[in-house]
C-alpha cells in the first residue's frame, strides 16, 4: 500500500526539552563550565589575596633582576649580576646539555642491550635481562643518589688528585679535569673540509645508488665515506701546521687551574640516566624486532638475501615503525627526570629556576608556569614530531 | 615417473633424517625429483611435509643424509646454501610478502640485490609476472591492500621473479578463503603446464590428481607410499594411504 | 620404487635417537655458549667479566660483612657494614613515629592483608562486594589508625610518618585515587561533548607532559595560596593531591587504550538494549577494556611506586629519604653504599614482585604470541 504523499516529508515530533538529549549535553557542559570557572574564579581570588598580603609582587618583572647567586657550570655568559631572566637561559642550556648527552648515550646503550637480550648466546641474552630486570625495578632518583653519592665521593680531595696519562688528565671530587682545546686561526679551514666532506659523502651515496639502480653493480660507499671524513680533515690539519693546542689542568695552590672541568653532578646525573633510560629502550628495541613476524625472514632468505640484506631490507624498516614511537617517550622521560638533578645540586633548569629563583622572588606562579611552559613546548613539540613521523611512515592498508 | 630430466635428478634426497629436539621428525628420507616432474607430498598434519621441503632450501637443516639440489649438495657451507636459494623458490603459506614495500618492489628486491639486475630491467620482469599472475594493475599496491588470493599469486610472482629452475609451495592455499583458493591454483596449473619443476605439499587433491606427476604421502616423519597419481587414488598400498584418503575425500 | 617402499614399511614407527652432538647438555653448550668462534669469544669475555665482578662483591656484601654490633666500631672487617642498617632499621620501616605507637602501623597493614587475601582465592565468591567495601571502609579505619586523635588513640602528626611506611601510604593513596579518577577522565577524553572532552584533554597532557617534581613543588608551594588564609594544608596532603592528580593522567591514556580497543559492536549491541551511558560503561565496556590493559595498570602501579621517591625533594621522609638523611648522622659517615644497597633491594622487591603480578595475570589472560 502506497504511503499517503501528506505523510511524507514531516519531521518526526521532538521530544520534551528535559528529555532531549542534546538539550541535556548542552545543560551539562554549561553547569560544568560555570563549576569548573567558579572553582577557578575562587582559587584566583585566593591567590591574589595572599600574594598582596605576604608583599610579594606580580607580573615578570623580576626576570630583570639581578640574581645574585653563583652557578657552578655556565654554557653561556653569566655573573652574579646577571638577570634572572639569565639564569632562566643558563638552566635551560644545562638541561638541554644532560638531555642530549644523556639521550645519545641511552640510545647506544639501550640497543646493545636490546640486541643483546635476542642474542643466540645464552650468557650475553641472561645477563642483558638481568641488567633490564635490576634496573628497571629502581628508583632514578635512587640511582641518581647513587651514582653522585656512592661512587663519586669515593673521589680524593683536590690535592690528591689521580692524574691519568702523565699530567694530562685530573680526577678528584670536584670534577674530570681534561686540556680545554685552544682552537688558532688555521682551524677554521679544518671545520670547512670536515663539512666538504660530509657533503661529499652524502653525494657519493646518492651516486652509488644511482648506479646500482641502472646497472645491478653494489657499492660499499661506507669505507669511501669513512675515508673521506677523517682522512680529509686530518690533511688539512697537518697541512695547516695542527692549529690547535690545550690548555692543561695544573696545580693551583688549593685547586686546579685551568683547563675544561666536567662536574661530577654531570657525570653522575648523565650515568644515571643513561644507564636508567638504556633499560627501558632495550625492551623497545627488543619489542620491535620481535614484531617482525619469523615468516618475513624466511622469505627473504627464501629469496637468496643474505643477512645483511635481510636486516637492512625487511627487518630494520619494519622494526623501526613500531620502536620511534614508544622511542620519543623515553627521550621525553630522560628529558623529565634531568628534573631531578636538584637533588644532587646539578644546576639545571628545575634547580636554578624553580629552585632557587623562586625562593628569592617568592614568585611562585610566575616562576612555576614558566617551567610548566617550557616542558609542556618540549612535550608537544615532540608528540607532534611522532605523530607526523607515525603518518608518514605508517603501513598503507586497505 | 615422468620428466624429460636429463641424466640426473635435479633433487636428490637420501636418508634424510631430522630431530627437533628429541622429536624424530624426519627418518630416512629417500625421493628423487626430475626436471619438469610435479610431485605433490600429501599427509596427516605433524607428517613432517613442510620439515621436508624446507630442508631442500634449507629453511630447515637436516641432520643426517644427504640433499642435492641442482648437483649442489646442501651442507653448511655458505656458498652452496646461497647457490641452491637462487635456484630453487618457494611460496608460503601465510604469504610473508613485505608489507613496507608496494607489490612491484617485492617482486624487484631479490633480483636487484641478490641478482645485481639493474633496477629498470627488473621492474620490466616484475610487472612481465605480474600480469601472468593476473593482477598487472596491483603493481603500486601495498600488501595490506590486497586480497588474500591477490597477495598469495604476489608471494608466487615474487618467487619466480628469481627464475628459479625449482617451485615449492608449502600449503599455498591452506590460509585463504574458499572463493579465492581457485584463482591462485589456477596460476599454479599454468606453471606447471609451462614445465616447472614443482614440489608442492597441499590438501588440494583436485589440483593433485589433475596436475601431479607423483604423489607422495608422509605418515610421522617417513615417506609411506610414492606412485603416480593414477595409481595412488585407485590403488593405494599401505593401510595408512587409505585410512588418508578416506579422510581426504569424503568430502 | 619397490625397493624405497620396502625400505619405508620396514622403518615404519620406529623412532631413532637423535645423534649425541644435538642434545644433552653438550649440545646446550654448542648451541647456547660456544656456537661460532665470535660467540665463543664473547661468551669467554663475559665469564671474565662475571668473576672480575661477582666474587668480589660477594666478599664486600656477605663473607667480608659485619652483621653484629650496634655502633660503626663493630665494622672493622673492611666489608660492607650492614650493623649501621640494623641500627637504623625500625628508623627506616617507621619513620619518626613514635616507638609506642607503631602497633597502630602493624594492625593497619595486618588488616589490609586480611582484608585483601580472600581477592586471590579463586573460590572467594564476594570479590566485588569485598573489594568495593574495602575501599571505602580500609581508608577510614587506616586514617584513624596512623593519624588518630580519636578513640583514644594519641594524635602523631604526619610530620613524623616515614620510611616504608610512608612510602607504602604514599604508594597507597596514589594507586586507590589514580584508578577512579584516571577512569573518569579517559571516559572524558572519549565524550562527545567539546567542552568536557577538551577539559579532559587539557588536564592529561598538561600533566603528562611536565615532571613529577614540577607538579610536587607546585602542590608544595602553590596549594597554600590558593586557600584562604589559615587554612594550612598538611604537608604531606599536598604531596598526595600532586601525586594522586599526576598518575591519573598517565592511568586515564591507559585505560583510553583499552577503550579504543573494545570494538564498536559492543558500545551499539549495549545500547541496542536500552542501557544508559553509566550503565553500558560500567556493566559492558569497562569490565572488558580494563581486563585487556591490566599490564599497563600495573605497570602504571610501578611507576607511582617507584616515583614516591620524589618526595624526599619537597622535605619528606619516605624510604629513600630516610635512609638519605641517616647517611648525613655524623656516627654514620661513610656508609653510603651500604644504604643505597639496602633501600635499592626494598624498592627492587616490591616492583619487581609486582611486575612478575602482572606477567602472570597476562598469561591467565591468554596473551602470547605465535612465531
Amino acid at each position: 500500500m502506497a504511503i499517503k504523499r501528506e505523510r511524507l516529508g514531516t519531521a518526526p515530533a521532538s521530544p520534551p526539552l528535559w528529555r532531549d538529549p542534546r538539550v541535556r549535553a548542552i545543560v551539562y557542559q554549561i553547569l560544568t563550565l560555570v563549576g569548573v570557572v567558579a572553582f577557578a574564579a575562587y582559587i584566583v581570588h585566593n591567590t591574589i589575596d595572599n600574594l598582596s598580603r605576604q608583599g610579594i609582587a606580580s607580573g615578570f618583572g623580576f626576570l630583570r633582576q639581578p640574581a645574585g647567586f653563583a652557578i657552578p657550570q655556565t654554557l653561556i655568559d653569566y655573573s652574579e649580576l646577571s638577570s634572572n631572566g639569565r639564569v632562566f637561559w643558563v638552566g635551560l642550556l644545562n638541561t638541554v646539555l644532560v638531555a642530549v648527552i644523556g639521550i645519545v648515550l641511552a640510545t647506544i646503550l639501550g640497543f646493545v642491550i636490546g640486541l643483546a637480550r635476542l642474542s643466540s648466546n645464552w650468557l650475553i641474552a641472561r645477563l642483558a635481562t638481568v641488567y633490564v630486570e635490576v634496573i628497571r625495578n629502581i628508583p632514578v632518583l635512587l640511582q641518581i643518589l647513587f651514582w653522585y653519592f656512592a661512587v663519586l665521593q669515593a673521589l680524593p680531595q683536590p690535592r690528591d688528585s689521580i692524574a691519568f696519562l702523565g699530567d694530562l688528565f685530573f680526577l678528584n671530587n670536584r670534577g674530570f679535569y681534561t686540556p680545554e682545546p685552544v682552537f688558532e686561526a688555521g682551524f677554521g679551514w679544518v671545520a670547512l673540509v670536515f663539512l666538504v666532506a660530509l657533503i661529499a659523502v652524502v653525494g657519493l651515496a646518492r651516486w652509488a645508488k644511482r648506479r646500482h639502480d641502472a646497472t645491478g653493480q653494489p657499492f660499499h660507499t661506507v669505507y669511501l665515506g669513512l675515508g673521506l671524513l677523517v682522512g680529509l680533515p686530518l690533511v688539512t690539519f697537518v697541512l695547516a701546521g695542527a692549529p690547535l693546542t690545550f690548555e692543561h689542568p695544573e696545580m693551583g695552590r688549593f685547586k686546579l687551574q685551568g683547563g675544561l672541568v666536567l662536574l661530577p653532578e654531570l657525570v653522575a646525573l648523565t650515568l644515571a640516566l643513561s644507564t636508567y633510560t638504556a633499560a627501558f629502550i632495550a625492551e623497545i628495541v627488543r619489542a620491535g624486532i620481535l614484531s617482525v613476524s619469523h615468516g618475513q625472514i624466511e622469505a627473504a632468505h627464501a629469496l637468496g638475501l643474505k643477512h645483511g640484506q635481510t636486516l637492512r631490507f625487511v627487518v630494520i624498516p619494519q622494526a623501526l615503525r613500531v620502536i620511534i614511537p614508544p622511542l620519543t617517550s623515553q627521550y621525553l622521560n630522560l628529558t623529565k627526570n634531568s628534573s631531578l638533578a636538584v637533588a644532587i645540586g646539578y644546576p639545571d633548569f628545575v634547580n636554578v629556576f624553580t629552585g632557587i629563583v623562586l625562593n628569592q622572588t617568592g614568585q611562585a606562579v610566575e616562576v612555576i608556569a614558566m617551567t610548566m611552559g617550557v616542558y609542556l613546548t618540549l612535550s608537544l613539540l615532540t608528540s607532534a614530531l611522532m605523530n607526523w613521523y607515525n603518518q608518514r611512515r605508517a603501513l598503507v592498508e586497505r | 615417473m615422468t620428466g624429460n630430466g636429463g641424466d640426473a635428478p635435479i633433487i636428490v634426497l637420501r636418508g634424510v633424517h631430522k630431530w627437533f629436539g628429541h622429536f624424530h621428525v624426519l627418518k630416512d628420507i629417500n625421493m628423487d625429483v626430475w626436471r619438469g616432474q610435479k610431485v605433490v607430498v600429501c599427509g596427516p598434519s605433524g607428517s613432517g611435509k613442510s620439515t621436508m621441503i624446507r630442508c631442500i632450501n634449507r629453511l630447515e637443516e637436516h641432520e643426517r643424509g644427504h640433499i642435492v639440489v641442482d648437483g649442489i649438495e646442501l651442507t653448511n657451507d655458505v656458498k652452496n646454501i646461497d647457490a641452491t636459494r637462487r635456484e630453487v623458490g618457494m611460496v608460503f603459506q601465510h604469504f610473508n610478502l613485505f608489507p613496507h614495500l608496494t607489490a612491484l618492489e617485492n617482486l624487484t628486491l631479490a633480483p636487484m640485490w641478490v641478482r645485481n639486475m639493474p633496477k629498470a630491467e627488473a621492474e620490466a620482469t616484475g610487472r612481465r609476472l605480474l600480469e601472468r599472475v593476473g593482477i598487472p594493475e596491483q603493481a603500486d599496491k601495498y600488501p595490506g591492500q590486497l586480497s588474500g588470493g591477490q597477495q598469495q599469486r604476489v608471494a608466487i610472482a615474487r618467487a619466480l621473479c628469481m627464475a628459479p629452475k625449482i617451485m615449492l609451495f608449502d600449503e599455498p592455499t591452506s590460509a585463504l578463503d574458499p572463493e579465492m583458493i581457485k584463482e591462485v591454483l589456477d596460476v599454479m596449473i599454468e606453471l606447471a603446464k609451462e614445465g616447472m619443476t614443482m614440489v608442492c605439499v597441499t590438501h588440494e587433491m583436485g589440483f593433485a590428481r589433475s596436475v601431479a606427476d607423483l604423489m607422495v604421502f608422509m605418515d610421522r616423519g617417513e615417506i609411506v607410499e610414492q606412485s603416480p597419481p593414477s595409481e595412488f587414488f585407485k590403488n593405494p598400498q599401505s593401510d595408512r594411504t587409505k585410512l588418508f584418503l578416506s579422510q581426504i575425500l569424503s568430502h | 620404487m619397490a625397493e624405497v617402499h620396502a625400505e619405508a614399511v620396514a622403518t615404519a614407527g620406529k623412532s631413532l635417537a637423535p645423534p649425541v652432538s644435538e642434545v644433552g647438555v653438550l649440545a646446550w653448550l654448542k648451541q647456547n655458549l660456544f656456537a661460532t668462534w665470535y660467540d665463543t669469544l664473547l661468551t669467554l669475555l663475559c665469564l671474565w667479566l662475571l668473576w672480575q665482578v661477582v666474587p668480589p662483591f660477594f666478599q664486600w656484601a656477605l663473607f667480608n660483612a659485619d652483621f653484629s654490633g650496634t655502633s660503626r666500631e663493630d665494622c672493622t672487617s673492611g666489608g660492607a657494614c650492614w650493623v649501621f642498617i640494623k641500627a637504623r632499621f625500625w628508623q627506616f620501616m617507621y619513620g619518626f613515629y613514635p616507638i609506642d605507637q607503631r602497633w597502630r602501623v602493624n594492625l593497619a597493614f595486618l588488616l589490609l592483608i586480611a582484608a585483601l587475601l580472600p581477592l586471590f582465592l579463586p573460590r572467594f565468591r564476594h570479590k566485588l562486594a569485598l573489594a568495593a567495601g574495602s575501599l571505602v571502609l580500609y581508608p577510614i579505619v587506616a586514617y584513624c589508625l596512623f593519624y588518630g586523635g580519636m578513640l583514644g588513640l594519641p594524635v602523631v602528626e604526619t610530620a613524623l610518618w616515614g620510611g616504608l611506611f610512608l612510602t607504602l601510604v604514599i604508594a597507597g593513596v596514589g594507586i586507590v585515587a589514580s584508578l577512579p579518577l584516571g577512569i573518569l577522565f579517559a571516559l572524558g577524553r572519549r565524550s562527545d561533548m567539546p567542552i568536557v572532552r577538551a577539559m579532559c584533554i587539557t588536564f592529561i597532557e598538561v600533566m603528562r607532559g611536565v615532571p613529577l617534581i614540577t607538579i610536587l613543588f607546585m602542590a608544595s608551594v602553590m596549594l597554600p595560596l590558593f586557600l584562604p588564609p589559615g587554612v594550612n594544608f598538611d604537608k604531606l596532603l599536598r604531596a598526595l593531591v600532586g601525586v594522586a592528580l599526576f598518575s591519573a593522567a598517565y592511568m586515564a591514556e591507559v585505560v583510553r587504550g583499552g577503550l579504543q580497543a573494545i570494538p564498536k559492536g559492543q558500545y551499539e549491541a549495549a545500547q541496542a538494549l536500552g542501557l544508559s551511558y553509566w550503565k553500558m560503561m560500567g556493566l559492558i565496556v569497562l569490565p572488558q577494556a580494563l581486563r585487556i590493559v591490566i599490564p599497563g595498570i600495573v605497570n602504571t602501579f610501578i611507576g607511582l611506586f617507584k616515583d614516591t621517591t620524589l618526595v624526599l625533594i619537597i622535605g619528606l621522609f619516605d624510604l629513600l629519604g630516610i635512609v638519605k638523611a641517616a647517611l648525613t648522622d655524623a656516627s654514620w659517615i661513610g656508609y653510603a653504599t651500604e644504604g643505597y644497597v639496602f633501600a635499592g633491594l626494598c624498592f627492587w622487591i616490591f616492583c619487581f614482585g609486582m611486575s612478575r603480578y602482572s606477567i602472570y595475570v597476562e598469561r591467565k589472560l591468554g596473551g602470547g604470541r605465535r612465531r
